[in-house]
């Protein structure tokens, strides 16, 4: 079984949810990518989506946006998020690591070396932000010959009969964009987010994660209520923004713990 | 002649264009194409559009003999499509116009767009006013600064204007974030792309709504010297001009046809926007293209005196159409740009926008290698009044 897989299964068998935590890789620095990952794990996270930057993140807000625009200062580039994964595989070799990102940086390294590299590096899922189920089927070969997840996103005006071809290609989990927009948006409906969540349910047997607009403990929270995982973005990446100096794996562990508390107090 | 029927349902150009967007976009994309294809066919659209392209563009723009400039460079005879007597002074209004009775079929009552020098803003703002709507145009603060004169010319119009900060704060950029508009006010918004890039149906779109420069062509040329040209000569940036002229030429193989890219200060500088000659195929905003791009597959910074150029993708029927050999691609340097437009503004009293003045530049150079009976027909895409400033300064002044 998958390390996702695995995962899903077993917070569910404690009546846990996944807790999410999406950040850049390279934001602020390349050294401080590793520090920062085992401190979102030591926090409560359960899977670790780690952003490869890129030039032109048109799906993302401007606090993402940032973040990729620091990473690139120092010239991280796809191969190097890979080299980030394998190092922190040499201390966890539990936690899964979801790389997201822009489909041209993968273009450039080509399908199989792409998907042969992250086997390598220790990788466990892709999210390709612009490559819809249609656009997507060599990608999807070349990772599942490596077992390798591909996990799409699902918008509230995803139709049914999408859904249903996203089932076919889908594996790990789904991921729900709560609100219409960009990363970081505003903040969600959680009524609705209810309601499409047991829309996808009727269409994906995955488990599935809610992301755009959770902000705070209490959402996660809430949305944890009703789906298997919370994705927690734009506001790690502005707890990295702000920390000093070498604060920010410290910084981000706490926010991961409070996030974790909370979520963990709402479930019964 | 062959029949020349792309792209395929879902936008493919052979391997090229596709709809390479996240998820929170396909289904406005869905329903845009709908909507196209439903009015593209209705008698009553089409006659609506031509209304308006013959009472509010002012089409069918002329085709002129350059005698002067003929005799000058001394080969070819040169022939000039006069886009540059559109009103807003380019061809880009003849995709804004139908870009914006699509709008307003579809209930949208605000428009947005991106644009690079202004001039694509400049049509949208126009069109915006022209049937009632809210327009809000994205631009690069680097272009904002740069192109004050349009700037101001879209806020006459009725226009905001928004610049843009993110990353090199110019075209793409503007480009990144009016599709973040679009994505976030999906319901009542209607994103005028300017080019024939994007996801589908836009390089289609675009490309339908310029082809009337071509078709009048087909018409105009055997009228005017009882053949069509040995050669058809574009500039590309995003390539929607060259798409217009190109398109209903394309089965006539005869016909060679002649994209001219900006060749900034040479290739090998590296301060360039020649995007086929240069480039490798990836994928950005929305479809599978040619892109100027590092190793890593991040977007570079392009370079060209003329800021409509000055794109580092290009259209993906583009990509189609060198891969396939029925067209080719070459590229002029500023300074060979610079010398075609003196020598239009000098010879035949016509000032070129810098665009225009690329292809101006390799048809010149075409046309001394041909014989007198031949002939070579340039889409002179837009006018050059909104150049003074740029050319000016090149030649050390200050306006």
């Amino acid at each position: 079984m998958s390390r996702i897989a695995s995962t899903f299964q077993q917070l569910a068998a404690s009546g846990r949810k996944a807790l999410i935590p999406f950040f850049t890789a390279g934001d602020p620095d390349p050294a401080t990518c590793v520090p920062l990952m085992h401190a979102l794990v030591k926090g409560g996270a359960n899977i670790i989506e780690l952003g490869v930057p890129f030039s032109d993140p048109m799906a993302d807000g401007p606090v993402i946006q940032r973040s990729s625009e620091r990473a690139l200062k120092h010239g991280v580039s796809l191969l190097q998020v890979f080299e980030m994964v394998r190092s922190f595989r040499e201390q966890d070799g539990r936690t899964p690591v979801v790389v997201m990102g822009y489909a041209n940086p993968i273009e450039r390294l080509g399908f199989e070396r792409f998907a042969e590299v992250a086997r390598q590096s220790g990788v466990d899922g892709v999210v390709a932000v612009d490559y819809p189920p249609e656009e997507c089927e060599e990608l999807v070969l070349a990772l599942r010959k490596r077992e390798i997840d591909l996990i799409f996103l699902l918008a509230p005006t995803t139709t049914d009969a999408r859904m249903d071809t996203v089932s076919r290609l889908a594996s790990g989990y789904v991921y729900h964009v709560s609100l219409r927009g960009v990363t970081g948006a505003a903040h969600i409906d959680t009524a609705e987010v209810a309601r499409q969540v047991e829309r996808i349910r009727r269409h994906v047997q995955l488990p599935v994660g809610v992301g755009f607009g959770i902000r705070d403990a209490e959402t996660a929270c809430t949305v944890a209520d009703v789906a298997d995982a919370v994705v927690v973005g734009s506001r790690i990446v502005l707890e990295i923004e702000a920390a000093p100096a070498g604060a920010a794996p410290a910084r981000v562990g706490a926010l991961m713990q409070e996030f974790r508390s909370v979520m963990d107090c709402g479930a019964r | 002649m062959k029949i020349y029927d792309l792209p395929d349902a879902r936008g493919h150009f052979g391997p090229y264009g596709g709809t390479f967007v996240a998820e929170t976009l396909i289904s406005a994309l869905d329903a845009l194409r709908d909507a196209y294809l439903t009015l593209r066919d209705d008698p009553a659209f089409q006659a609506e559009l031509a209304y308006e392209l013959k009472h509010y563009v002012g089409r069918p723009s002329p085709i002129y003999f350059a005698r002067r400039w003929t005799a000058k460079v001394g080969g070819a005879k040169l022939f000039l499509k006069r886009e540059d007597l559109n009103h807003t002074g380019a061809h880009k209004v003849n995709n804004t116009v139908g870009q914006a009775m699509l709008a307003r079929h579809m209930g949208k009552r605000r428009v947005i767009a991106e644009t690079g020098a202004g001039q694509h803003g400049v049509a949208s703002a126009t069109v915006a006013a022209r049937y009632g709507m809210e327009c809000v145009v994205y631009m690069g603060s680097e272009d904002v600064r740069r192109q004050a004169q349009n700037v101001y010319r879209m806020k006459l119009l009725g226009a905001t204007v928004v610049p843009v900060e993110s990353g090199s704060k110019t075209l793409k950029d503007a480009l990144n974030e009016a599709m973040r508009d679009w994505v976030t006010n999906v319901d009542d918004t209607f994103y005028i792309i300017g080019t024939v890039a994007g996801p589908h149906p836009y390089p289609m779109m675009v490309r339908d709504f310029n082809s009337i420069v071509g078709k009048e062509c087909l018409a105009q040329m055997p009228e005017m010297c009882g053949r069509q040209p040995d050669a058809v000569v574009a500039c590309v940036g995003g390539g929607s001009n060259a798409m217009g002229i190109f398109h209903p030429y394309i089965p006539h193989e005869d016909v060679r046809l002649i994209g001219v890219e900006a060749g900034g200060e040479g290739i090998a500088s590296g301060h360039h926007a020649a995007t086929l000659s240069a480039g490798s195929p990836g994928v950005l905003h929305g479809n599978r293209t040619y892109l100027l791009q590092d190793q890593n597959g991040q977007i570079i910074e392009t370079h060209s005196i003329s800021a409509g150029l000055d794109y580092p993708g290009v259209g993906p029927e583009h990509a189609w159409l060198k891969d396939s050999g029925r067209a080719e691609y070459v590229n002029v340097t500023d300074d060979e740009a610079l010398a075609a437009f003196h020598d239009l503004c000098r010879n035949e009293g016509i000032i070129p926008a810098l665009e225009s003045s690329h292809a101006l530049a390799y048809a010149a150079r075409l046309a001394r290698d041909m014989d007198p009976d031949r002939i070579i027909l340039v889409n002179l895409s837009g006018r050059g009044d909104k150049d003074m400033a740029t050319v000016a300064q090149r030649m050390g002044m200050t306006l």
